[in-house]
């Protein structure tokens, strides 16, 4: 019963979305089910997360075929953890998806899709083998394509195009360094290759394959200087997907690197320094990038794009102190920008648009609410004791520790852009007196709606908020949690021993 | 015969990404699935080619005698086909669903989503 837990996540999403194809025409049946499946989700999740935190490492073999053979899923704590986290933004996302999606695009099949992303994500963090990860990665680019596109407006289907021919590129350059990998060493498993790209001989064919994984990964985490699809297109598609997307949707392509540089290429000076070149121009791109933007929802693409390189820089430190504060600020930025993302759907449904000129006086008219968005919007920031600050000084004290002053004074930066951009949105749409808008025909604002309507605009927007309070003031907990992540992924024997076996 | 798959193998990738890189969608779509096709040859190329040995033991052995064609790379492509084929059709939609909205197929006049709003 318990051998196959770790699989659950996965049969109950696709459960969830097959049920929900059955009520293709049934908008309220798919609400309700959609928001029911994901609260099992997040318990299901909960009781994973707790089997693997008690019990270390599961893995199941597909088929019962013996690794290194056969496809294995490993569930490790960081995996573990990623399962809880999109548990969690897909609960939010679904309930704020039930208030804020359209009718016309809920009718063409809205919440299957998005169920079989979830999926698709749960599998990726799930799967313990290369080539299975790709395929994971199809099935999630290819729900989001069908989520980004929903509806058809002129402007979505113009960031579809440039998201779409990015994503498929960043696949087939993985596609490609699979089959260079498989070239070399004949196997397909994670923690098998972890053994056999050691014993190669050739070690700048080994630099060029995981120079061809960072490229792939790259493109999708959104690093510097191949993130350019992302602010085209993440401002484009319904609020709630924009939220799915920007709170996991990168993350996949930093937890891929995450695996796949602590497990597979493992410790290279050379592809360090790359990675950290590209941490620093990441973090500063993108935070110069925000900057300029006037649309709330572009502002926040560009801060994922300079987030990710937090992430990005602690992989490139290397050390285990680094590690934890790269997963520390994973942990973190799932749920803020997630939460972000649908904070900017709850603006624009109060004043019917996005742009900060037009906006303001939102603080005074909506003390309440101005209060709660308050609580993710500072969290980004990181202002103690809220989330972003913990992981910080993981990373800045890994930094200080390898001599890598740059990093540091970049890591720096990042965070003194984000609070001026951070303040001068709070600023100019909470604090600057009311502008008076043309009042839109057919549009539901949100002073019209039902008290019901209302709720699930704003319970979402509070869960998450409250799991970013609990990550701020509860970080001690959160840092055990990173720092045992980090130990296990750097001492990565316990994994490749517990996928192959070979401990007794 | 390597040597052929690897020119062959190249010449794809050549042309794919130039596919990609012209201004127009149609040649967006013939450039990915050259790049498809490439990407596939080349599992195929690496998974070493053995010319008529095909992975199956003889009736009266319980071990492979002899070389024998890897079938991993074969099942990979397969898998990697189905995906492409799931992929193309889609953009091939998707391409001609965007046509008819925006009205060009320069990709160079879809650029409403670069604008200051």
């Amino acid at each position: 019963m318990t051998q196959q837990l770790i699989l659950y996540p996965l049969f109950l999403q696709m459960a969830i979305s097959i049920i929900l194809m059955f009520g293709w025409s049934r908008i309220r049946f798919q609400k309700v089910f959609s928001v029911f499946g994901s609260i099992l989700s997040v318990a299901l999740a909960i009781v994973v997360f707790m089997y693997i935190w008690n019990n270390g490492t599961q893995t199941v073999q597909a088929g019962n075929w013996k690794a290194p053979f056969g496809i294995t899923f490993v569930a490790d704590m960081l995996s573990a953890t990623l399962v809880l986290l999109t548990a969690i933004s897909g609960l939010a996302v679904s309930i704020f998806s039930a208030g804020s999606v359209l009718r016309d695009r809920l009718r063409f099949g809205y919440f299957p899709i998005f169920h079989f992303l979830l999926l698709g994500l749960n599998g990726a963090f799930l799967t313990g083998d290369i080539f299975n990860l790709y395929v994971w990665f199809e099935i999630i680019i290819i729900s989001s394509f069908v989520l980004i596109t929903i509806g058809g407006e002129k402007a979505q289907l113009e960031g579809a195009v440039k998201y779409f021919t990015l994503n498929i590129l960043a696949s087939m350059i993985f596609l490609t360094a699979i089959a260079v990998l498989y070239g070399i060493t004949g196997s397909l498993n994670m923690a098998d290759l972890a053994g056999q790209i050691a014993m190669v001989e050739n070690r700048g064919l080994v630099q060029i394959t995981a120079l061809l994984f960072l490229i792939g990964f790259g493109i999708k985490a959104g690093v510097f200087p191949l993130y350019f699809w992302l602010p085209a297109s993440y401002h484009t598609p319904p609020f709630a997907v924009s939220a799915i997307f920007g709170g996991l949707l990168t993350k996949v392509g930093v937890y891929a690197l995450i695996r796949v540089f602590t497990l597979i290429f493992v410790n290279d000076a050379f592809l360090n320094n790359i990675i950290m070149i590209i941490a620093i121009l990441t973090l500063v791109s993108g935070g110069v990038g925000a900057l300029v933007q006037n649309n709330l929802r572009k502002v926040f693409s560009y801060l994922i794009i300079c987030h990710i390189g937090y992430m990005i820089a602690g992989i490139g430190m290397f050390t285990e102190i680094a590690i934890a504060g790269a997963v520390f600020y994973l942990i973190h930025d799932i749920i803020v920008k997630t939460n972000l993302f649908m904070v900017s759907g709850v603006v624009y449904r109060i004043k019917g648009t996005n742009s900060m000129r037009d906006l303001g006086g939102i603080y005074a008219n909506w003390p309440k609410i101005s209060l709660l968005i308050f609580i993710p919007l500072f969290s980004l920031v990181g202002i103690p004791p809220l989330s972003g600050f913990w992981p910080k000084i993981n990373l800045i004290k890994a930094g200080f520790a390898g001599e890598n002053y740059i990093t540091v004074g970049a890591i720096i930066f990042a965070s003194f852009i984000t609070l001026v951009i951070i303040a001068k949105l709070w600023a100019e749409v909470f604090w600057k007196a009311d502008k008076e808008l043309p009042l839109r025909s057919n549009f539901g604002y949100f002073t019209n709606m039902t008290i019901a309507k209302k709720l699930q605009f704003v319970v979402p927007v509070a869960l998450l908020s409250i799991v970013s309070l609990y990550i701020g003031f509860g970080a001690e907990h959160i840092q055990e949690l990173s720092a045992r992540i980090a130990d296990e992924l750097v001492n990565n024997q316990g994994y490749i021993d517990a996928v192959l076996n070979t401990k007794n | 015969m390597e040597i052929l798959l690897a020119l062959m193998v190249g010449i794809l990738y050549g042309t794919g990404i130039y596919m990609m890189l012209r201004r127009s969608m149609v040649k967006l779509i013939l450039g990915i699935i050259l790049l498809g096709n490439g990407a596939n040859l080349l599992i195929f190329l690496l998974g070493r080619i053995t010319k008529g040995a095909p992975p199956i033991i003889p009736g009266d052995s319980k071990v492979f005698t002899e070389a024998f064609a890897d079938p991993v790379p074969q099942a990979l492509i397969l898998t990697a086909i189905v995906i492409s084929f799931g992929l193309q059709s889609f953009a091939i939609v998707l391409v001609k669903r965007a046509h008819t909205v925006v009205r060009t197929d320069d990709l160079d006049e879809m650029n409403a989503t670069d604008e200051d709003s």
